[in-house]
């Protein structure tokens, strides 16, 4: 099998590196080459973050390129749009249609772009959803990265159950039963 | 033979398996990023071996050393700047040779995603005669280390071993062995090699300069620089993560893979380019391995085609080499995303209050540098760690106290510690004026929160004395030390006012755990929207977790509020209510 080039994007501080690692887990307990590349340091304190996870029978390089990326998971919709040009043409961009503002926005020394979801729908394949509500629902905010992986999990080969071992074996153990219920909600929407 | 455990690591994390495995017995370092995951994977080995954070690298290295001395394998980690601060024993060590196995391992900053340069370590190791070797992946990284102590015993030099931020922070699959314990080597006295006075260090630079040669001689045969022969129509030689680059794009040509970067192997690499038309060096940062082999009169390219700054892609050797014109689309054009003092962060009340009053400030290394950006804006220099507290008091030397009446260093505890101090106590001898700002949040913040010495706990999680900050200005002869609560804004203000207006030195503490350290479920504020006044107050200090309405009012993001209560002290309308913690 040729490398799967998954990308997750976000803001420093959203569990980028929670996420990646469970894919990461998912595609070595597959039995395939794996390598992911992450961020750690200055950029976690709320700056832009990404993350590349790859996998196949045999991976070379850890990061994805321009043009390369299967699958784009961002937690924030500028996020999104920031990374989008990674995407291959029939790639899936899946969104957290979430809106956080970056620090030039904060201060009113740029504006926050409208309309991303609709821009991003004219060039590529897109899944939005608001995770971040609808992880509030589950009542824990920060679980919402789950949501955003169950709708990343439709467009990849692995089964419920391999998803479900890989969180029990990666999340804080207190928190298994809500991050399945969240890894739930993605899972079954329909998209 | 049963199959080997295969299990997915950060390059960090097989570093430790790696040293792990090889016997190491005792390891000490400072946080850095991308080197702190080390020791705090390997720590989960204490009952094998010993591992510590010190103080600073140079007081790390000097530990490793005694334990080498002492006929033990043993380890330093750092980042690349670290290894400047570590200098000191690092070229000596260099003339003495080790007992235990010695390796020095640096991690450096290509693309600066945490640092403030992009130095390459190759260069520092090559100028102290330090051979290195650098692992191109995870499984590389524990494999390497296992060689890096065996050479390091074999030849009687201490390593240094070179790793990336790309090779840090990227994880791969590696195979488990088990640990092998070594035998101590026993101890003799010998004063010819570990005295480095003049009539030592005389023989032993002779004695090194012998041992390299002959570690340059056997790089030739070693299997850690790796040729693999295939199309000779192109030749790369490379090492450490721009290997996997060229294999991605380049899996047919051939390759002289080098693992150990110092010594080169000279006859190799002349045998590798006789036997390729066209020859190409990739390497990150400075043309270490490429100006040694032009110098030998071979022909190659290199950084004509390539950058010394940055870090190398696949897409950049598909436009190097093939000439590939990569039909790539236009990144979108939106607002860039910097990192950001977190929401609650103790360091933005304190920067608000410093602003408020005009303040320059003399600045470190650490999660508080981010106030030198907007809205902030106060941070004026920040240069290397413990910096902030001399270069205050070298403004004061030539320009007087007045001149800095209106300037404060601010420096982090763990900061302090690192090299601070040493500042502190040339202000107090050399008798200046200067008002220094430690701004304890009682961690190393910016590297993810690690234990030091004021903290109370060890690496190892074992509680343990903890130095009082207060105490030990005290000691060094800062008559005036105050502590405030960083949320105190009044006070805060009213101290501050009164230590810079003062003709002495005193220091500031402002303590206040960094928000992050605790888990516990904080209050949360709302904005109320016919409270607000837009005027803008509460946004001053640049909390990420304030938003504007449509309308112009204030909205606070419920999942980034982490309670600390600044906004609603600077709303002078009431229109920032708290609500309770269970409510969240």
């Amino acid at each position: 099998m040729t490398a799967k080039n998954i990308m997750i994007v976000g803001v420093g501080g959203q569990g980028t590196l929670l996420t990646s690692r469970i894919l990461g887990g998912l595609a070595t307990a597959g039995g395939y080459d794996v390598k992911l590349s992450e961020v750690h340091g200055m950029a976690q304190r709320g700056g832009s973050v990404v993350t590349f996870v790859r996998y196949g029978d045999k991976v070379a390089e850890p990061i994805v390129e321009e043009g390369q990326a299967d699958v784009l998971i961002a937690f924030e919709r500028l996020e999104a749009l920031r990374y989008a040009h990674f995407l291959k043409k029939d790639g899936a961009l899946i969104v957290n249609d979430w809106r956080i503002d970056p620090i030039p926005v904060v201060i009113g020394a740029a504006e926050y772009p409208q309309g991303i979801i609709e821009t991003l729908k004219r060039e590529h394949k897109v899944y939005a959803v608001n995770a971040t509500e609808e992880s509030k629902k589950l009542g824990n905010p920060r679980v919402f990265n789950l949501i955003v992986l169950g709708i990343a999990a439709q467009h990849m080969d692995f089964t419920k159950e391999e998803w479900y071992d890989v969180i029990e074996h990666t999340v804080p153990p207190k928190t298994i039963e809500i991050n399945k219920k969240a890894f739930d909600v993605g899972y079954c929407l329909e998209s | 033979m049963s199959e080997k455990k295969k299990v997915i690591m950060l390059g960090n994390e097989a570093i430790a398996r790696g040293a792990y495995e090889a016997g190491v017995k005792v390891s000490a370092a400072y946080p850095g990023t991308p080197s702190t995951e080390i020791s705090e994977y390997l720590v989960q080995y204490k009952d094998d071996l010993y591992c510590e954070w010190s103080p600073n690298e140079k007081v790390a290295t000097e530990v490793a050393v005694g334990a080498s001395l002492a006929g033990t394998r043993a380890m330093s980690c750092m980042k690349h700047v670290g290894f400047n601060v570590a200098a000191d024993p690092a070229y000596s060590v260099s003339y003495m040779g080790v007992n235990g196995g010695l390796v020095i391992v640096v991690a450096d900053d290509p693309g600066l995603y945490s640092s403030q340069n992009e130095q390459d370590t190759r260069m520092v190791a090559r100028a102290a005669q330090l051979p290195v070797l650098e692992p191109s992946d995870s499984s590389e990284a524990k494999e390497f280390m296992k060689q890096a102590f065996e050479l390091s015993e074999k030849f009687d030099r201490p390593f240094v071993f070179r790793t990336t931020t790309r090779l840090a922070h990227s994880q791969g699959i590696v195979e488990l062995d088990e640990r092998k314990e070594v035998e101590d080597k026993p101890y003799e006295k010998d004063i010819r090699r570990t005295v480095m006075m003049p009539v030592n260090a005389k023989l032993r630079h002779v004695e090194i300069e012998k041992r390299n040669l002959e570690l340059a001689e056997a790089a030739n045969t070693l299997p850690i620089n790796k040729v693999e022969m295939i199309d000779t129509r192109i030749g790369i030689i490379t090492s450490g993560i721009p290997y996997q680059y060229v294999k991605e794009v380049l899996p047919e040509a051939s390759v002289l893979k080098l693992g150990m970067v110092n010594p080169l192997p000279k006859k190799l690499i002349e045998d590798f380019a006789s036997k390729v038309e066209t020859l190409y060096i990739i390497e990150e940062l400075d043309p270490v391995i490429e100006e040694q082999v032009k110098s030998w009169g071979i022909k190659a390219a290199g950084k004509e085609l390539f950058t010394v700054q940055g870090e190398y892609s696949a897409n950049m050797i598909r436009r190097a080499i093939l000439g590939e014109e990569l039909r790539i689309a236009e990144p979108a054009q939106v607002p860039v995303r910097p990192p950001i003092l977190c929401p609650g962060c103790p360091h933005r009340s304190v920067y608000y209050v410093v602003k408020k009053l005009n303040l320059h400030v003399a600045g470190d290394i650490g999660c508080y540098t981010l106030g030198a950006v907007a809205p902030l804006s106060v941070v004026d220099t920040t240069m290397c760690m413990g910096s902030s507290i001399s270069t205050l008091h070298g403004m004061e030397k030539a320009k007087g106290k007045e001149y800095i009446k209106n300037w404060v260093a601010a420096i982090g505890d763990s900061t302090f510690l690192h090299t601070g101090v040493n500042s502190l106590m040339n202000m107090t001898y050399n008798k200046s004026t200067g008002t220094v700002l430690i701004l304890d949040n009682s961690t190393t913040g910016m590297t993810g929160h690690q234990d030091h010495a004021a903290t109370g706990k060890t690496l190892q999680g074992d509680p343990t004395y903890a130095i009082d900050i207060p105490a030990l200005c005290r000691a060094v002869g800062v008559k005036h030390v105050t502590e405030v609560n960083a949320f105190d804004l009044e006070r805060l203000e009213a101290v501050i006012k009164e230590e810079v207006a003062r003709d002495e030195v005193s220091v500031i503490i402002t303590k206040t755990p960094c928000v992050l350290l605790s888990k516990e479920k904080k209050p949360l504020y709302i904005a109320q929207e016919d409270l607000c006044k837009k005027c803008g107050m509460c946004m001053k200090p640049g909390c990420p977790a304030m938003t504007k309405r449509e309308n112009g009012t204030v909205c606070i993001d419920d999942t980034m509020c982490t309670g600390c209560g600044l906004c609603k002290d600077l709303c002078k309308f009431g229109a920032i209510e708290l609500v309770k913690a269970g409510d969240r």
